[in-house]
């Protein structure tokens, strides 16, 4: 992987020129000041919720009151409000088990989902940057179209489909799904990306004689890492974090863990926000690494979604 | 420029899989969707007639269904709105030089990797209605913050309460915004921006005849992207209130129809949904396939 490929990925979002230099371009101390006042007033407001949930979801049942619902829990996770009585752990255990199976279903939907519709998409993406056959265009905005529908506009004959081949309510229908509707955005991705790449490549091994099947095996495929790290990051997010396709495709019992949080969530009484919001944690974290790790690669992913790169 | 099967043969048989998968899954079954729109299947038993557009002149007049048109629009309002003005601000106060830019970059973007279920539960905490002692959520830091006249029962108020299901929303999207307009300030070429301050023009003016011209793309693309987004608002709801009367909007009520197996309302909803979409993706398509092919 050579560093010319990198803009492709990072979408202009980062500084020019390299990363340390001085700041520049506020005149006052007074105007400084006030920026960072206000960027740390985001900061806060921003991760206000992750504090609510962390917070809550370490409260035992009998902890929780109004009046003290935004302060910090009054006891160590581990002890119980009275002896005997439930610990705000036990809210982490009782989101586990809710939510255990629907984890490893999910990991076995978003990951074949991801890798799947990355393969097509850069055998797409490679032939739609590349050859200019008689109406490329007319064919990328074809492909395109599928991106920007709103799914319901399928879902009722998807549905009834899905009824009448007798496919099952589980992952293995969603896995289709997303395969499919994914297909869009990964070519999207990959097409830009490939436009990127410089041409005397590709005209070399045209030379040698080497068919298009063997330039793409051979050249184009081994200088697509970054791309498909994009759009693995960017399918796997999206197959994880689905709700729609769930909801009308697949059953608690056979579903992601959308399903299965959703189902947690709506069941809790509101004396017990905990375990809820213990499984809002769980179900996020798998996503949220991916972002902490890969972030660079997320925002390439997410900017490529506004077709100009 | 045709050179014949040998030279535009492989490559189509490379995307032939997609075209035709896209073919019956995109088209095929937006075809379908329509077809069935067009009969009477309210039931599971078959369609027994072709109606034509009795569906959608029933819906259209129907008042349910404008009550959740009604209240998608209060959302896309508020929710266009914040993400816009929030995205601007943090893009432009980044843009101008921070330390550690990245952390706050990253701190902005974050709720955008969560599903909007996960989101949804710790939201509907914060949204709870319960005012005075019973409040927790915004409310109670209202109570204590002595500002107690600004507590409201959020998405139980009726029409605005849409605007209260619009701050989830808001939380999570702005720092994409953030991300588009800060790629759209990266954009601009220093040298404009050195020639501009050379012939003395003002900060304000150097935004007004500079910066801001050269953003509008930048601008149409979130807002096209946030109001699309806004058509299909479906998670949220469905997690922070569930499919209930007052908070519905097209997407959920067409769950609510689909679910009850009246087949030929949900695909008239979704028509109407997909023609919704296509009046703002249309000319965007359009649109930036022109401006590409004048930039290459």
């Amino acid at each position: 992987m050579t560093t010319t490929m990198e803009p492709a990925v990072t979408s202009g979002i980062e500084k020019k020129g390299s990363g340390e230099q001085p700041v520049v371009g506020t005149k006052s101390r007074f105007g400084r000041t006030t920026k960072y006042i206000f960027l740390i007033l985001f900061v806060i407001v921003v991760m206000t919720p992750v504090y609510v949930l962390i917070v809550t979801s370490l409260k035992p049942p009998a902890d929780v009151n109004p009046a003290t619902s935004w302060g910090l829990p009054v006891r160590w996770p581990w002890e119980a409000a009275a002896p005997g009585g439930p610990t705000g752990l036990d809210n982490w255990s009782a989101a586990w088990t809710a939510l255990a199976p629907s984890l490893g279903r999910t990991f076995l939907l978003a990951i074949p989902a991801a890798l799947i519709s990355s393969l097509l998409g850069s055998m797409n993406g490679f032939v739609l940057s590349r050859w200019r056959f008689p109406h490329a265009d007319l064919v990328f905005t074809f492909i395109l179209f599928g991106m920007f529908i709103p799914y319901q506009a399928i879902m009722t004959p998807l549905v009834q489909m899905k009824t009448t081949l007798g496919m099952p309510s589980n992952i293995s229908t969603l896995l289709i799904v997303h395969i499919i509707y994914g297909l869009p955005i990964c070519t999207l991705i990959f097409r830009n990306y490939y436009v990127g790449i410089p041409m005397e490549l590709m005209e070399a091994s045209r030379v040698d004689g080497a068919g298009m099947l063997r330039t793409y095996a051979s050249i184009v495929l081994p200088l697509s890492l970054p791309g498909f790290v994009v759009t693995i990051i960017w399918q796997f997010t999206s197959a994880w974090n689905d709700f729609l396709f769930a909801m009308f495709l697949s059953d608690t019992s056979g579903g992601p863990v959308s399903l299965a949080l959703n189902n947690l969530a709506q069941g809790a009484q509101l004396a017990n926000y905990g375990s809820a919001m213990a499984g809002a944690l769980i179900a996020s974290l798998p996503t949220l690494l991916v972002y902490i790790i890969l972030g660079k690669y997320f925002i390439g992913g997410l900017m490529s979604g506004s077709v100009k790169s | 420029m045709r050179k014949g099967i040998k030279n535009w043969g492989p490559p189509l048989l490379l995307i032939a899989p997609t075209i035709i998968i896209l073919g019956i899954f995109v088209y095929g079954l937006i075809a379908a969707n329509i077809q069935v729109s067009t009969t009477n299947r309210h039931s599971l038993t078959p369609a027994t007639e072709f109606v034509g557009i009795d569906n959608y002149i029933q819906l259209l007049t129907e008042d349910r269904f404008l009550h959740s048109l009604l209240n998608l629009a209060v959302f896309t309002v508020v929710f266009i709105a914040g993400t816009m003005i929030f995205g601007f601000i943090w893009a432009w106060m980044l843009d101008k030089g921070v330390n550690a830019e990245g952390i706050f970059r990253s701190v902005y973007l974050f709720p955008m990797a969560i599903s909007f279920v996960a989101s949804g539960v710790v939201w509907r905490w914060l949204l709870n209605s319960a005012e005075g002692d019973r409040a927790s959520g915004l409310n109670r830091i209202f109570e204590s913050m002595g500002l107690g006249a600004l507590q409201n029962s959020w998405w139980n108020e009726p029409v605005w309460g849409m605007a209260a299901i619009a701050m989830p929303a808001i939380w999570q999207l702005s720092g994409y915004i953030m991300a588009l307009f800060l790629a759209g300030f990266r954009g601009i070429p220093e040298e404009l921006r050195e020639a501009a301050r050379m012939d003395g023009a003002s900060e304000w003016k150097l935004y007004r005849y500079v910066v801001f011209p050269q953003l509008s793309p930048v601008a149409l693309s979130a807002l096209i992207i946030v109001s699309h987004m806004s058509l299909k608002v479906f998670d949220l709801i469905m997690s922070i209130t569930k499919s209930i009367y007052q908070t519905e909007v097209p997407a959920t009520y067409m769950w609510v129809t689909l679910t009850s197996n009246d087949y030929a309302k949900s695909a008239t909803i979704a028509t109407i949904l997909l023609v919704l979409a296509s009046v703002l993706i249309i000319p965007y398509l359009i649109y930036t396939n022109r401006s590409e092919k004048e930039t290459r």
